[in-house]
């Protein structure tokens, strides 16, 4: 069981009508192993997260956590799409922030930690107040617990976020561009925060990003995407120091002179 | 012209009629504001019903309330299902009602970004408790003027219910009047009623919006 990959994409094609915007992606996430999607603007890369947090279905192939499908369930020995119940079980696992944050507007970040946790996994509201307060302080918001979205900075409300999201203890963390809604001067503390729950949980990560810094310095694997399927993967020194494809330099050499 | 004993004489009659106008007012609002509440909710969690129920909701727009409420209280009972008239006639008010309701409750729905939709699934929280939790308190707050203004429409037309001779104001004042042969103090009585309730009720939405504002600093 531990030798399982945390996450499997088998095969899975992603189709809006005409356009395929996956085609037969194949990618094994270990447990514990920190990925980056890199790519061109519309190669997909949301889609992948999406994906994975069931927020799209899939038309080909089967995505698997832990061993275990999600996009399917097993009948009678043959893997049939999966109905709610299971969905439900199998996402338990994974949580995800959004590049536009997605906080609930109406609720104080004290709130939006504890919401789910209390209906979700019925933690007693003491509890679920502590753990998020615990939470909280890790991303360092230990003084805005009773503020609302409105009344902080973005680099705040991402912050909430990541606070929110792991409340639900996920297995699997997804960032997509979490800093790409940010003024700049607020990139480098949201960055900070993922960087330090990458030390200290024991998650698996999976970031689509355009901060190459990051990315080189952060993961463990960076793949780049390229119309809808991996063009070249490897770890950072390789991929950033000497990418074997021509599309792979292509696009490295665009970001860096875009600075 | 005026004569301010009979009026006064009047008066207590007309109050106890105002009674059931209000009651009607009310027990018709409920109808209407929880059951186009539930016919947006069907409509967005069943993605089939949309379209019957927009057929449902333009069926009921498109025709007059009078007719509503004759159809309720006369045609019902062909089919076995007898109601009184203030029955008949609360219901109909509410149905009609609810319909315009569903309307402003879906607009209410359409403006909720879909990322709040997306970071529910996220949470991994059961639909209801995305509706329950996060999205109705997010929708009732802007849409409570639109809201407020159905209440206000909806309580200047039960003097509708007169048509099916439920004692509400109108109807009370129509008796006294050809009792009396007297209609201008009735008929100015209740017509001053209307007023101050619809512009106590639209200063009370306003003060509800204020404190619903307050609420939910955005
Ligand atoms: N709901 C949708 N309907 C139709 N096409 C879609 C939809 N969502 C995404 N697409 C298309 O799918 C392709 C991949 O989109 P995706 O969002 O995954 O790209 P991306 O790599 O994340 O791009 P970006 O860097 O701009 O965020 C794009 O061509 C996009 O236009
Ligand atoms: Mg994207």
């Amino acid at each position: 069981m531990t030798d399982q990959p945390m996450v499997r994409f088998d095969n899975v094609s992603k189709r809006y009508g005409a356009l395929t915007v996956l085609d037969g992606l194949s990618l094994d996430i270990a447990r514990g192993e920190k990925v980056s999607i890199i790519g061109p603007s519309g190669s997909g890369k949301t889609t992948v997260l999406r994906m994975l947090m069931t927020l799209e279905t899939i038309n080909d192939g089967v995505i698997w956590v832990e061993g275990e499908p999600l996009t399917h369930m097993d009948k009678g020995g043959k893997l049939v799409p999966a109905n709610l119940g299971h969905i439900r079980r199998v996402r338990a696992k994974i949580g995800m922030v959004f590049q536009s944050f997605n906080l609930f507007p109406h609720m104080s970040a004290m709130a939006n930690c504890i919401e789910a946790p209390m209906t979700v996994l019925g933690m007693k509201r003491a509890d679920a107040e502590a753990r998020a307060a615990e939470l909280l302080d890790m991303v360092g918001l230990s003084q805005k617990k009773a503020h609302y979205p409105s009344q902080l900075s973005g680099g705040q409300q991402q912050r909430v976020a990541i606070a929110r999201a792991l409340a639900m203890r996920p297995k699997i963390m997804l960032f997509d561009e979490v800093t790409s809604a940010l003024d700049p001067e607020l990139v480098g503390e949201v960055l900070q925060v993922i960087r330090q729950i990458g030390r200290e949980h024991d998650l698996t990560m999976l970031m689509v990003t355009h901060q190459m810094g990051f990315a080189k310095e952060f993961s463990d694997r960076v793949c780049f995407f390229y119309q809808g399927k991996i063009c070249e993967q490897g770890p950072p020194s390789e991929l950033f120091g000497a990418p074997k494809n021509e599309r792979t330099r292509q696009f490295l050499r665009a970001v860096l002179e875009a600075g | 012209m005026w004569d301010w004993s009979f009026a006064l004489e009047i008066l207590p009659t007309l109050a106890s009629a105002a009674i059931i106008t209000i009651e009607a007012t009310l027990i018709g609002f409920v109808i209407a504001a929880l059951l186009g509440l539930a016919l947006a909710l069907v409509r967005i969690a069943i993605p089939w019903t949309a379209w019957p129920i927009s057929v449902l909701v333009e069926l009921i727009r498109s025709t007059p309330l009078l007719i509503q409420i004759f159809f309720l209280y006369f045609v019902f009972p062909k089919f076995g299902v007898v109601l009184d008239a203030f029955t008949a006639g609360v219901i109909a008010i509410g149905l009609h009602y609810a319909a315009y309701c569903s309307e402003v409750y879906r607009a209410g729905f359409d403006n909720i970004p879909r990322g709040q939709w997306e970071a529910s699934i996220a949470l991994n929280l059961p639909q209801w408790a995305t509706f329950r939790d996060i999205i109705i308190p997010q929708v009732i707050p802007p849409i409570v003027p639109a809201l407020g203004n159905y209440l206000v429409a909806l309580f200047k037309e039960t003097p509708l219910l007169s048509a099916i001779a439920v004692l509400e104001l109108m109807q009370t004042a129509k008796i006294i009047g050809s009792d009396t042969f007297r209609y201008t103090e009735p008929m100015t009585l209740v017509g001053l009623f209307f007023l101050v309730m619809s512009l106590v009720s639209a200063a009370l939405i306003r003060i509800l919006e204020r404190l619903l504002n307050r609420r939910t600093p955005r």
